[in-house]
């Protein structure tokens, strides 16, 4: 498709009553009674099929709302769309979880966080706190002696509720219930080792055919994004290396890269090449040990020590520079926290030269392996649509044959200067999620020995305020993280902590994609499935 | 009677802390241990000490670590962890690795309500001792002692695996300065946790109202 006229002047035709904001990154405000109208445009005749985010805000006199990142995949193109609706006591919104399924478990978050109904959800539940919570935790006016720590065992709910829109603006609401009296529903986790920490699954059976999951997460949902809105910017730095601990480079440096994006400040090379190998050596880290848990589950206990036995070789290059194995707190706002090591480059060499040869290792015992094989191949296929339409971004996007790479797609730090492939396949099965990560960790040792040589000399921590305030406005950055895109999205409204703070899960889309992928797998296989998917129950949870 | 905490892994004197074993050890002596019995129970706890089967469990960062003290370079199969079980029905110890929130809390009571006695309780790492970086979070318990007994902590956000190891030569070193055939770990009189025990019972007896929608 030709970009025939600017996207802004595309939206202010469809759509008059947009209102185009320049602050920050810049969005148009919709209002709630046109906004489904637009969104179907933007969708069907715009070609914006990815959701990179859903964020619920609350602004507080101007009530209550979503700010909604679109691409259009073909193009490139970007929009966002700032819709509020001021009832802030019966604040709500039409769904749009039909034209982006991706949308599903966003607005059941946004619901969660802040009470907006949406109407046309078919399952509006909450999606990480209990049902009986009281209140909405990220709403301005939250007070959280609401909860205190509740020690009975929660019930299920086994109903859906959905919200209707009478002629007259109240709400009517519906209850559907989620499984049969028939069906056969089984229960796993959110204490199972094949879940990946504290994810909760339940799964309905017939026979061995799975026929619905029903996720449940929450179970260490730890309310970031509320804590970091009473912290100062540098104080929330701490925060994201905790949220996917096998991201932790990238996560932050996604969130040090939108602070400096507002401040309006450029790092220099040295700082940009730094960050740039860190952020591969992290991706390393993280697919090894993506294989190494795999198989593990896949019941091959001997690459898990191997998987192990070299990401240790990572972690003790990391440590050296940083003084952190598994959570670095390495990036700064402006720079980094120490010059690396003067073995750093030495070391890294030598990791490479080893490392090379250990991948065929990987080869030999699992990839050709005929059980593996069979567990793999052929098993939870997600088509590229899909994919998108999920937002399933990462190593599980790319197995489906959607180059998704934010590397590639909005080039940061030094991956424009680097030359390397985008591992994309097509097939979409576990074995393909599986191959793509095992790629990728070639790829990466190539940037990384492009970049070793010829770090440029110059500053490793620009010079920055001690206190940093933000300009008006609202930025979005996002980064390659170990398994998708990591976005962080900061609203501010002048002062020194964020007025809203969102992390861009890469694990949320992956786990709202498990029931359509799933779906008529055998259950041996929805062990395979989850392990493929890659994701860290933190990240999903914030 | 003279009974020793050495175990084979580390010198008495390596260990920094040695003053609460001394008190337990005392507390024992003045409790006037039978020779017989103390002799069995030297046999038992030696016995327990190096088989402890942790229960595999982790919420977030921590749990990382806690595989890699399991994997090949720190190898915690040297002292006898080894054998990681997943139901908490065989498992010895749970290692809390990891935040607890507010809706985890009442699966990891029930994780440990599970397990059978005796039972211990590492908690590692910052969230599981206070909540950690997250402890003025809406859904944080600030320290898992609130809710279960805890018997060694580990400092450190994740701690470091010479330090899980270190914490968990000292559960080994507790698990032998204590009294097997009679007298428990919980820190509550042996009447106190009979009285429990039999609440317990009693509880469980009314199976109508308990909840069996398997959350565990
Ligand atoms: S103590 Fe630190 S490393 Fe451990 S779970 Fe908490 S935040 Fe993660």
């Amino acid at each position: 498709m030709e970009n025939r006229t600017d996207i802004k002047e595309r939206i202010a035709a469809i759509e008059p009553s947009a209102v185009w904001s320049d602050a920050g990154d810049g969005m148009f405000k919709v209002p709630v009674t046109s906004f489904r109208g637009l969104a179907e445009r933007l969708r069907n005749e715009e070609g914006f099929d990815f959701l990179r985010s859903l964020t619920g805000m609350d602004w507080g006199e101007e009530g209550l709302g979503c700010v909604y990142h679109l691409e259009n995949t073909a193009t490139g193109e970007n929009v966002v769309l700032a819709v509020a609706d001021p009832d802030r006591e019966n604040a709500g919104m039409p769904s749009v979880h039909d034209l982006w399924k991706g949308a599903d478990f966003n607005e059941r978050e946004a619901y969660d966080f802040f009470g907006i109904k949406f109407v046309g959800h078919p399952d509006l539940r909450r999606l990480f706190l209990r049902d009986d919570w009281k209140g909405h935790p990220l709403r301005k006016d939250y007070d959280e002696s609401l909860n205190p720590l509740n020690m009975e065992n929660e019930d299920t709910s086994d109903e859906a509720p959905s919200y209707e829109l009478t002629r007259d603006g109240s709400y009517i609401l519906r209850r559907h219930p989620l499984f049969e009296d028939q069906e056969y529903v089984i229960n796993i986790g959110p204490q199972h080792p094949a879940t990946h920490g504290v994810l909760r699954f339940r799964v309905s059976l017939e026979g061995e055919t799975i026929k619905k999951i029903d996720v449940h997460s929450g179970y260490i949902h730890r309310g970031i994004e509320k804590l970091c809105e009473s912290l100062t910017y540098p104080q929330t730095l701490g925060l994201t290396d905790r949220l996917d601990y096998l991201g932790a480079m990238q996560n932050r440096h996604a969130l040090c890269a939108c602070i400096e994006k507002a401040m309006g400040l450029e790092v220099s090379d040295r700082i940009k090449c730094i960050r740039t190998i860190m952020d591969e050596l992290q991706r390393i880290d993280s697919h090894l040990l993506f294989i190494a848990c795999l198989c593990q589950d896949m019941g091959a206990l001997t690459v898990f020590f191997f998987g192990f036995r070299d990401r240790e070789k990572v972690l003790d290059i990391l440590e050296e520079t940083t003084g952190g194995r598994l959570i670095q707190t390495y990036n700064t706002i402006g720079g980094v926290q120490a010059d690396i090591h003067p073995d750093f480059v030495r070391k890294v060499k030598e990791f490479i030269k080893y490392m090379r040869p250990k991948l065929n290792e990987y080869h030999e015992i699992f990839t050709g392996n005929v059980i593996a094989r069979q567990r793999l191949i052929g098993t939870g296929v997600l088509s590229r649509e899909d994919a998108i339409s999920f937002g399933a971004t990462g190593g599980t996007g790319r197995a489906s044959g959607w180059a998704c790479d934010v590397r590639k797609r909005h080039p940061y730090a030094m991956y424009d200067k680097v030359d390397f492939k985008e591992i994309v396949l097509g097939n979409g099965d576990c074995f393909d999620r599986y191959m793509v990560r095992v790629l990728e960790i070639e790829q990466s040792l190539n940037i990384i020995e492009q970049l070793i040589d010829s770090i440029p000399e110059g500053e490793w921590q620009m010079k920055v305020k001690p206190v940093i305030k933000l300009p008006e406005g609202s930025w979005y950055t996002a980064v390659e993280g170990s398994r998708g895109e990591f976005g962080v999205y900061i609203e501010s409204r002048g002062d020194k902590s964020p007025y809203r703070m969102k992390f861009r899960s890469t694990g949320l889309p992956l786990v709202s994609c498990i029931d359509a992928i799933s779906r008529e797998a055998k259950i041996a296989d929805l062990i395979a499935i989850g392990g493929t998917l890659d994701y860290v129950v933190p990240d999903i949870d914030r | 009677m003279k009974r020793n905490v050495n175990i084979k892994s580390m010198k008495y004197e390596d260990f920094n802390d040695n003053e609460y074993i001394e008190a337990m050890l005392k507390e024992l002596r003045d409790n006037g241990t039978n020779v017989i019995v103390g002799c069995l129970d030297d046999v038992i706890e030696w016995g327990r000490s190096n088989s402890l089967w942790p229960l595999t469990f982790a919420t977030s960062c921590c749990g990382i670590e806690f595989m890699a003290i399991g994997a090949a370079r720190y190898d915690f199969a040297r002292f006898g962890f080894e054998v990681a079980r997943s139901s908490p029905r065989q498992a010895d110890f749970i290692m809390v690795a990891g935040t607890i929130t507010h809706k985890m809390a009442p699966v990891l009571k029930r994780l440990y309500d599970q397990m059978a006695d005796p039972k211990y309780v590492v908690a590692t790492g910052g969230c599981a001792i206070s909540g950690g970086p997250f402890k003025k979070s809406y859904h944080v318990v600030d320290g898992v002692d609130k809710i279960i007994p805890v018997d060694v902590y580990i400092p450190g956000c994740p701690p470091r695996p010479e330090a899980m190891l270190y914490g968990l030569m000292q559960l080994q070193r507790k698990v032998k300065a204590q009294r097997f055939l009679g007298g428990l770990n919980k820190g509550i009189s042996e009447k106190e946790y009979e009285r429990r025990m039999r609440e317990d019972t009693n509880k469980t007896e009314d199976y109508n109202e308990y909840d069996e929608s398997g959350l565990a």
